[in-house]
């Protein structure tokens, strides 16, 4: 049965919607993979083997009965961040001060997977609160890089990403507040989306920083990203930031670019993203992805984002006033971990806080609290939220010229584990070419572009808000190339996970 | 600072001082949901009832605003006088306290959404004095905590704390007046009537209960002194917990007093936070804090601006109801009352329904007699609020009615009230079965007439004689026998005609 | 850009401040931790304080990414928890409230 994972999602649920296997087949299939490789691999914090087998029996009943699908994905298996609430399973945010924290509510993304028949095979590690690019940061233990073990596989969503790219899960879902699902995705080979902010509800998604954050789907292939984001897209009344219109037709714009024509398409090419700091690797694979743009028909323009080298400091403002604020609630009174000692509330919550959260959340809450301060809110704060607004204008201007832009995912590949644990600012670097969308609510996607010496690379495609579906296009586009030339996908020559 | 309490007297402190005050007062919504989600908001529920992953501040959960809420406050917005800010956004206002569930308070910080207004308060003597108002901002409630293990479930002392949140996320009004100098000795009077015609005007929005006992308002006071004449202003103090219009007025009567004190003492104001405790009527510092407060507001991500359009905004003005101090003017001119019987009528809780009694058919002075009169003696004796007795305004103007046709003398209308009082139905029902009505059978009458003449002939001989006043004995005699249901004019009349007959 | 936390003189971010900052985020940090968290904080600042360079007084700051107004909820009730829901998760409880260790401040 091993090979059913080895399937893409598409792939998957048209054989099990067609009678040929089961949800139950399917789903047994990846708790066994997760079984064989997760010891090695430590994708997820939490298996729900129990709840995902019944689940997908469900499907399995309602399909013999002769109904359709609940969904074009009903049946498919999925790995979830442990960032979203569930009612069945643990949510910790890999955090120890949510340790076996069951929340009495489901995030709105598990409740739209859940009506949509599609199996949750458990929760995935990540950064704590997602914070970090390594999941290093998570209190429960790194996760691997599939592609070599001893690498990060980026975070915070590495459980997610690496969960993937071992075959695990053909799904899975992840936050993105400043490259959390893209940049795991270009460290795994996998694609990772990033949607439109406001795109898919934050309702349940315990939240990092809340301008900023974004759900989004993650897969193996531009297509079954398309299926789950319209899964998991659209306007949700409990959440006020949540945009009231129609998902954009993302799964028919995958399949439009699979064709494999891009003419007539304008793609900016983002001066100030992919020069100098990008090691040499990521910049060939880049330079060849252009070429591939080009070749696929796509009349390339460059365009500046002058702004754009100030983001990451805008967005080490932003992000930790709003993490200062938001974590503000883990005070050991209503839920969570409670440490023994203290005399009163007061102490009680200040020490748990002290247990509960690790170095780097530590460090952004101060840092926020900082930011926030009177007499410092102007200078830090103030200035960033203005340079937020500069992003945005860059954006504009460039989309003014080109239907999408493009850079390197990440400035490197992946890196060795405890590479950069102890340099908060050198881990920060890597968010680099990811944070302006973020800033500026665009949408953004990471699609397997190459190797770097063994390693992916990932290609950044970035669209207006709203503008999911030419960016879907034009991933699917390059894909469909890549694979071609290639002779077949990157995916494939992910080495074998051994113990 | 227990040493402080050197108090001036009152006199000598206006006579020295000038008080600057400022009132800040906290207004619970009676919305049917809390301010940012779908939890009942009523009152008395068992602990934690009313609670969502929202208003507890569960990991993920996010605020909604109410609509209803925010019409609320731009309805009061509007009835204070103020411009409705044509775009705001709420922030955070960031501070830990258990009682908080996400340990920040969403609310308008900068940007609220009614500003620059004022109200005109008409004092005892008539003296207009025009109060400008600041902000009127939308916030939320916080939870409530039970202190266990101390004395009088106070903080102090406390073993552990209990907490509901079922108050947590309810909607709140922060009304925020600008500074109010030179009302000097009647500041006490000043802020009473204040808070007082506050209250009475959101009342009349329909807003909100408006119970100060209740906590559904909540007054804090600030006052500093300024030496007189000098111009300077002084340092302020904030007095919470001031939960009732008496001790509004005797909050600021003590920490004028206080205050005059310590800078007499030659000490120095302490900016704080102080409690005002009903028993003694004086006000204590709260506990010294050892950081400074720094809330680090920062605009609320979670939530979108409010852009109120000019069409809404006049919409919701057009739903303002006569406010009530344009009522009472309208009413005293239509009663042709003076300012001292409407006071009677406000202070006795009877304008309302004098007026509904009115609109339901009766002269005004009637209907006022009966309220103020009768009624209110029935509630005293019943231990009831006149609102709360058991008769409706339709049934007292029922009652007046049945004596303007003859059908009911007072004695037996008053018999009638009783009746209804007692739950025997509609004042015509009383009427029917305890048989009230009066006799009006001319027959029965000059019978009964006849009877009492025939047996005190000496009287009946007297009156003939010309001694009319005797004729009481008669209509004693008479009533007596129709068992007080005759109409003793009618008697007096038959009594003479029978005599000359 | 790359951090040398170990140095930092003529600093923004002095070991008191971090004290300062720690007390008001309820944070009960080490002695060690203050010397760390400094030395980070005051690198991570000084790079980050570069937001001062560019954005003008001209420029209006954004605080939301989708410029979304107006979103508003009727005012009906809804379903939420249970009392036994609500204190599911609660590390103590005490006639259906959540208990906690005495409460030193004063109310706000």
């Amino acid at each position: 049965m091993s090979d059913l994972t080895r399937l893409t999602a598409a792939e998957l649920a048209s054989k099990i919607h067609s009678r040929e296997v089961s949800a139950v087949e399917a789903a047994q299939a990846h708790l066994d993979r997760i079984d064989a490789v997760d010891g090695t691999v430590h994708a997820f914090l939490h298996v729900g083997a129990e709840s995902a087998l019944a689940s997908a029996a469900l499907v399995d009943e309602r399909i013999a009965a002769g109904e359709a699908p609940e969904s074009p994905l009903a049946g498919v298996p999925l790995a979830l961040k442990d960032v979203f609430t569930t009612t069945d399973m643990p949510t910790t945010c890999g955090s120890k001060i949510l340790e076996g924290w069951q929340p009495p509510y489901d995030a709105t993304v598990t409740e739209r997977l859940r009506a949509a028949g599609i199996t949750i095979l458990g929760k995935t590690n990540m950064d704590e609160f997602a914070m970090g690019s390594s999941t290093e940061h998570s209190a429960y233990g790194v996760t691997r890089n599939p592609w070599d073990t001893t690498r990060v596989p980026g975070g915070s969503g590495g459980g997610s990403a690496a969960s993937l790219a071992a075959f695990e899960a053909p799904l899975a879902i992840g936050t993105d507040t400043g490259g959390s699902i893209r940049q795991p995705a270009a460290f795994t080979g996998t694609v990772g989306v990033k949607p439109t902010y406001g795109g898919v509800s934050r309702y349940g998604l315990v939240a990092c920083a809340s301008s900023l954050d974004q759900a989004g789907p993650c897969a193996r292939t531009v297509l079954d990203a398309a299926l789950l984001h319209e899964v998991i897209g659209g306007h949700d009344p409990r959440d006020s930031t949540s945009i009231d219109r129609p998902v954009p037709d993302v799964v028919a714009a995958a399949k439009e670019g699979a064709d494999g024509d891009l003419s007539g398409l304008k793609v900016g090419v983002v001066r100030e993203l992919g020069g100098e700091g990008y090691q040499p690797g990521v910049r060939a694979s880049y330079d060849a992805a252009l070429r591939r743009l080009e070749k696929l028909g796509a009349e390339l323009v460059e365009v500046s984002c002058p702004h754009f080298e100030y983001g990451m400091a805008a967005y080490y403002l932003i992000l930790p006033s709003e993490v200062s604020s938001n974590l503000a609630r883990f005070d050991a009174m209503r839920y969570g971990l409670r440490a023994a000692e203290g005399k009163s509330a007061e102490e009680v919550m200040a020490n748990t806080r002290e247990q509960g959260f690790g170095p780097e959340v530590k460090r952004r809450i101060m840092l926020g609290t900082y930011a926030l301060s009177s007499g410092y809110y102007d200078a830090y704060y103030g200035q960033a939220q203005k340079v937020r607004t500069l992003i945005s204008r860059d954006f504009a201007s460039a989309f003014a010229q080109a239907d999408v832009l493009v850079s390197p995912t990440t400035p490197t590949s992946a890196f060795p584990i405890g590479d950069k644990i102890d340099d908060p600012l050198a881990m920060y670097l890597n968010d680099l070419a990811t944070i302006p969308t973020n800033l500026a609510g665009v949408a953004g996607m990471s699609v397997p572009s190459g190797l770097s010496d063994g390693l992916p690379t990932g290609l950044q495609v970035m669209a207006p808000a709203l503008g999911e579906a030419v960016m879907y296009r034009v991933g699917a586009a390059f894909e469909a190339a890549r694979d071609a030339d290639e002779g077949g996908p990157l995916i494939a020559r992910v080495p074998e996970v051994t113990a | 600072m227990t040493a402080s309490l050197d108090l001036v007297d009152f006199d000598d402190v206006v006579a020295r001082f000038d008080p600057v005050l400022g009132i800040e007062v906290h207004v619970e919504l009676s919305t049917r949901t809390k301010m940012f989600c779908g939890c009942p908001t009523g009152f008395g529920a068992e602990p934690n009832t009313q609670v969502c992953p929202v208003c507890l501040g569960l990991p993920g959960a996010l605020p909604v605003v109410n609509r209803a809420a925010v019409e609320a406050a731009m309805r009061i917005g509007l009835a204070l006088n103020c411009s409705i800010a044509p775009w705001g956004r709420f922030a955070r206002k960031n501070y830990f306290y258990p009682d908080m569930p996400k340990n920040f308070q969403t609310s308008q910080y900068d940007e609220p959404i009614a500003v620059d207004g004022f109200l005109d308060l008409t004092l005892d003597d008539g003296e207009v004095v025009r109060i400008g108002i600041e902000r009127a901002h939308m916030e939320e409630d916080t939870g409530k905590s039970l202190h266990v293990g101390g004395a009088d479930g106070r903080i102090h002392g406390a073993d552990h704390s209990l907490l509901d949140y079922n108050r947590a996320g309810v909607p709140l009004i922060e009304i925020v007046t600008k500074m109010i100098p030179d009302t000097g000795a009647r500041a006490p009077e000043v802020a009473r009537a204040y808070v007082t015609a506050l209250r009475d005007l959101i009342k009349s929005l329909d807003v909100s209960d408006v119970r100060m006992d209740q906590g559904s308002m909540r007054a804090d006071v600030n006052l500093s002194l300024s030496p007189s004449g000098s111009g300077v202003l002084g340092t302020r103090t904030e007095t919470k917990n001031v939960n009732s219009l008496r001790s509004v007025e005797r909050a600021v009567r003590h920490e004028m007093s206080r205050q005059a004190g310590v800078l007499d003492a030659g000490g120095e104001i302490v900016q704080e936070t102080r409690h005002f405790d009903e028993s003694t009527g004086h006000t204590r510092a709260g506990r010294r804090k050892e950081t400074s407060e720094d809330y680090r507001y920062f605009p609320e991500p979670d939530l979108v601006p409010i852009a109120p359009s000019a069409e809404w905004v006049e919409e919701l003005r057009g739903t303002l109801p006569e406010l009530p101090w344009e009522r009472r003017r309208r009413i005293q001119d239509d009663w042709g009352i003076s300012d001292e019987e409407i006071r009677d009528l406000v202070n006795a809780g009877a304008l309302e329904l004098v007026e509904a009694t009115v609109a339901a058919g009766a002269p005004s002075g009637e209907a006022r007699s009966w309220w103020v009169s009768y009624l209110a003696q029935q509630a005293n004796t019943r231990s009831v609020e006149l609102a709360d007795l058991a008769i409706t305004p339709a049934q007292v103007a029922r009652v007046i009615a049945l004596i303007a046709e003859g059908e009911l003398t007072n004695k037996l209308a008053r018999q009638v009230v009783d009746g209804v009082l007692d739950g025997e139905g509609e004042p015509d029902e009383v009427v029917a079965s305890r048989g009230l009505k009066v006799v009006s059978d001319e027959g029965a009458l000059v019978a009964a007439v006849d009877a009492a003449l025939a047996e005190q002939p000496d009287v009946a001989e007297k009156i003939r004689g010309g001694k009319v006043q005797a004729a009481g004995a008669i209509v004693g005699a008479v009533m007596k026998a129709t068992k007080g249901q005759a109409d003793a004019k009618r008697v007096r009349e038959l009594i003479i005609e029978r005599v000359g007959a | 850009m790359t951090a040398d936390s170990a140095a930092s003189p003529g600093g923004v971010i002095t070991r008191d401040e971090v004290a300062h900052l720690a007390r008001l985020a309820r944070l009960a940090v080490t002695d060690e931790e203050l010397d760390v968290f400094a030395g980070q904080l005051d690198v991570i600042i000084g790079s980050v304080a570069r937001v001062g360079e560019v954005a003008a007084d001209d420029i209006p700051p954004t605080s939301h990414a989708v410029p979304l107004e107006n979103v508003f909820r009727p005012d009906e009730p809804r379903p939420g928890l249970d009392q036994e829901q609500a204190l599911a998760g609660a590390p103590a409880a005490e006639q259906g409230r959540f208990r906690v260790p005495r409460i030193l401040g004063e109310e706000q």
